[in-house]
């Protein structure tokens, strides 16, 4: 019974980052078809501005944590500026590398100037832990996923029923036509890199004070977000949430009943298993080529 | 300004001769200095202990020089950054041997870059000198001619040091295991499984868990649930502190007898109040602001301000006392040929180091210099080290 709630209460914790971190994943390629892959780059820049907002700047978290996203949003920006462009205009694929060299370059850059020793988020969610069934979950584990259900929620009907959501959707559906019909792709596909990176940043926070802000800590979260990106399909919010809670929880059962030396061999094995039977992942839509 | 110009040919020629005179007065003029090398994280995650062992060799080497040096003459540092990458080390340890002719040379903190130089420093007859990297099989490489020695704990003697106090000090019956998943993890799984063999004891299990894992409670609640009335923590700071916060969760009060990575960092505040429970292995520790090399490394290093500063003291502990031991070695061979050195440093003695006096502190048999009756226990106290009570 221990085992069972722990895994639970683990599986739903991880999944709940897990999926938070990947819904940026879907933002971006609904619109756009790409991503950013310096995903876990962007988690980790939320939490060191975060950081460095509160703990050396000494602003009140209330001011500090929206300039670090704002942060995160300009830097969202950049990258979509100086490393997806100008390679989407050529058609090129190199974006792909482009992103990933960009990720290692901001880690590099946080590790020579943030400093190489890993630091604390302090947040008052930590202090006591609640013990249920026999295991313990801190109340900021339960905000993690309330804030990454109520996002999903919240960018379907942004999706759905705003001027600025339907002009997104009218981008993916068909950029040539959404230009013609007046509206600015450019900034419509700049916009949602910035709204990824922002709610990478989100994660940041919320997974700081759980875990430690250092230069690769988002690291192990970018390639796990990517892989619950594809097994919930890309391109549905909800799916892609979902699919976080499969793969936390999946990790969390392994885990506690195999053992961790099995975890990573058995999520990614089922992880294709799945791919090989669903290809669009478990919630997708095939994409439809006219020719 | 024209009449300047006689005054400044003037101030050259003066320059020039009081240059030549002024060379011809220390004792170590007419001879190049003896060079040391010295291969380390100077960059990157693991920077800290870099800087750590260069400024213990550098209290050292100036002990050494202002004394008159070795042989008649200067010893000298020549630094490498490995960046923790065992191919890198390999290239530097190189360098450092066939560019720079370096006497010997001194390690770094990772146990997988010294393994990578070993057979190197074996092959070229070159001593190589481990002031932290615990791995076991670095010095007990199987090497006809081993010219690897240590000074610094070795995981062998961690693993039975911290099952004789889990066993003696809480009576511990059957410890868990809860260990990070690299090669250094799995040294000590073997060092540890050997101890408690050694004992005729069981483990309540072997669990591992990734450097960058948030949440260790699954791994943690098999070992409690298979009876674990002890952990054995290996991991560095950030996953040590991990692991400590897990266990804050679930509510879990175990002793925890820990290898020395808790130490080389903030570990009280990325673990919380309840990282003092943490009780881990230090080869040296700074107690007292007036200890003596902590006064000189203040006044080398002026932005060393308390002894939190120093953390962990080891590290610069280690390479102080190993670079005393190169130099008596050095001195005693009468030469600066690798061969010569390593047969004298089975020869060396008294020599007063930061951590004990060494005599003969190497054999053919033992390459180390520090076994488990020179470790001391330790835990955080508000952020600081302290050693723990017997």
């Amino acid at each position: 019974m221990t085992l069972f709630v722990t895994a639970l209460v683990t599986g739903i914790g991880l999944g709940a980052m897990y999926g938070l971190i990947a819904l940026g994943f879907q933002i971006t390629y609904s619109v756009c078809s790409r991503v950013n892959f310096a995903r876990g780059s962007m988690v980790m820049l939320g939490a060191v501005l975060g950081f460095v907002l509160t703990e050396r700047a000494g602003l009140p978290v209330i001011v500090a944590y929206p300039l670090a996203l704002l942060g995160c949003a300009v830097m969202g920006m950049v990258v979509e500026f100086c490393l997806v462009r100008p390679f989407a205009v050529r058609g090129s694929e190199a974006w792909l590398m482009a992103t990933v060299a960009g990720g290692i370059l901001l880690d590099n850059t946080v590790l020579f100037t943030f400093g190489n020793e890993p630091r604390s988020l302090p947040s008052p969610l930590v202090e006591t832990s609640w013990q249920i069934l026999g295991t313990g979950v801190y109340p900021q584990q339960l905000l993690i996923p309330v804030v990454a259900i109520g996002l999903a929620v919240a960018l379907q009907l942004l999706f759905r029923r705003t001027r600025q959501g339907r002009a997104l959707l009218a981008v993916v559906q068909n950029p040539e036509a959404a230009r013609l019909m007046g509206i600015n792709t450019t900034v419509m596909i700049s916009g949602s890199f910035a709204l990824s990176a922002m709610l990478a940043g989100v994660a940041g926070l919320l997974i700081a004070p759980l875990f430690s802000v250092h230069s690769d800590m988002g690291t192990l979260f970018g390639i796990k977000a990517f892989a619950v990106a594809i097994l919930g399909g890309m391109t549905s919010a909800s799916g892609v949430m979902l699919a976080g809670f499969i793969y936390g929880l999946v990790e969390a059962f392994v885990t506690t009943y195999l053992g961790s030396s099995h975890t990573y061999i058995l999520t990614f094995a089922l992880l294709i298993a799945v791919l090989a039977v669903k290809p669009n992942g478990l919630f997708g839509q095939a994409a439809l080529r006219k020719v | 300004m024209p009449n300047r110009f006689p005054l400044t040919r003037r101030l050259m020629i003066a320059g020039a001769a009081a240059l030549s005179l002024s060379t011809a007065i220390p004792a170590f003029a007419q001879e190049d200095p003896i060079k040391i090398g010295l291969v380390a994280a100077l960059s990157g995650q693991s920077a800290k202990s870099g800087e750590a062992i260069t400024r213990g060799i550098t209290l050292a080497l100036d002990k050494i020089n202002a004394e008159g040096g070795v042989l008649g003459r200067e010893l000298e540092l020549v630094s490498r950054d490995d960046e923790s990458n065992p191919g890198k080390g390999l290239i530097a340890a190189r360098q450092l041997v066939q560019r720079e002719g370096v006497a010997a040379m001194i390690g770094g903190l990772d146990t997988p870059v010294s393994l990578a130089i070993v057979p190197f420093a074996n092959d070229a007859q070159v001593p190589f000198i481990g002031p932290w990297a615990a791995g076991t099989p670095i010095t007990k490489n199987g090497a006809e001619e081993n010219y690897v020695f240590r000074v610094s704990a070795v995981d062998e003697f961690v693993d039975e040091a911290i099952t004789e106090y889990l066993v003696t000090e809480y009576g511990s019956e059957k410890p868990g295991m809860i260990l990070i998943n690299n090669p250094w993890g799995e040294s000590n799984e073997a060092g540890l499984t050997k101890a408690l063999e050694k004992r005729g004891m069981e483990h309540a299990g072997i669990e591992k868990f990734e450097s960058n894992d948030v949440d260790v409670v699954p791994q943690l609640t098999r070992l409690r649930e298979n009876g674990a009335d002890g952990l054995f923590l290996v991991a560095n700071v950030a996953p040590s502190a991990q692991v400590v916060k897990s266990l804050d969760r679930m509510g879990w009060d175990v002793p925890i007898a820990s290898h020395w990575g808790p130490a080389g960092g903030r570990f009280t505040e990325l673990a919380g109040p309840s990282g003092e429970k943490v009780h881990f292995i230090q080869t040296f520790l700074f107690t007292d602001p007036e200890h003596p090399l902590f006064v000189e490394l203040q006044e080398k290093f002026p932005e060393i301000e308390s002894l939190a500063d120093v953390t962990p003291a080891t590290g610069i502990a280690n390479a102080y006392d190993a670079t005393l031991l190169l130099a008596a070695a050095i001195e005693k061979a009468g030469s600066t040929e690798g061969p010569a050195i390593r047969e004298a440093m089975y020869e060396i003695e008294g020599v007063e180091g930061v951590i004990k006096t060494y005599d003969k502190p190497f054999t053919p048999d033992d390459q180390d210099a520090l076994g488990p009756q020179d470790y001391i226990f330790a835990n955080f106290v508000e952020g600081e080290i302290v050693p723990l009570e017997d």
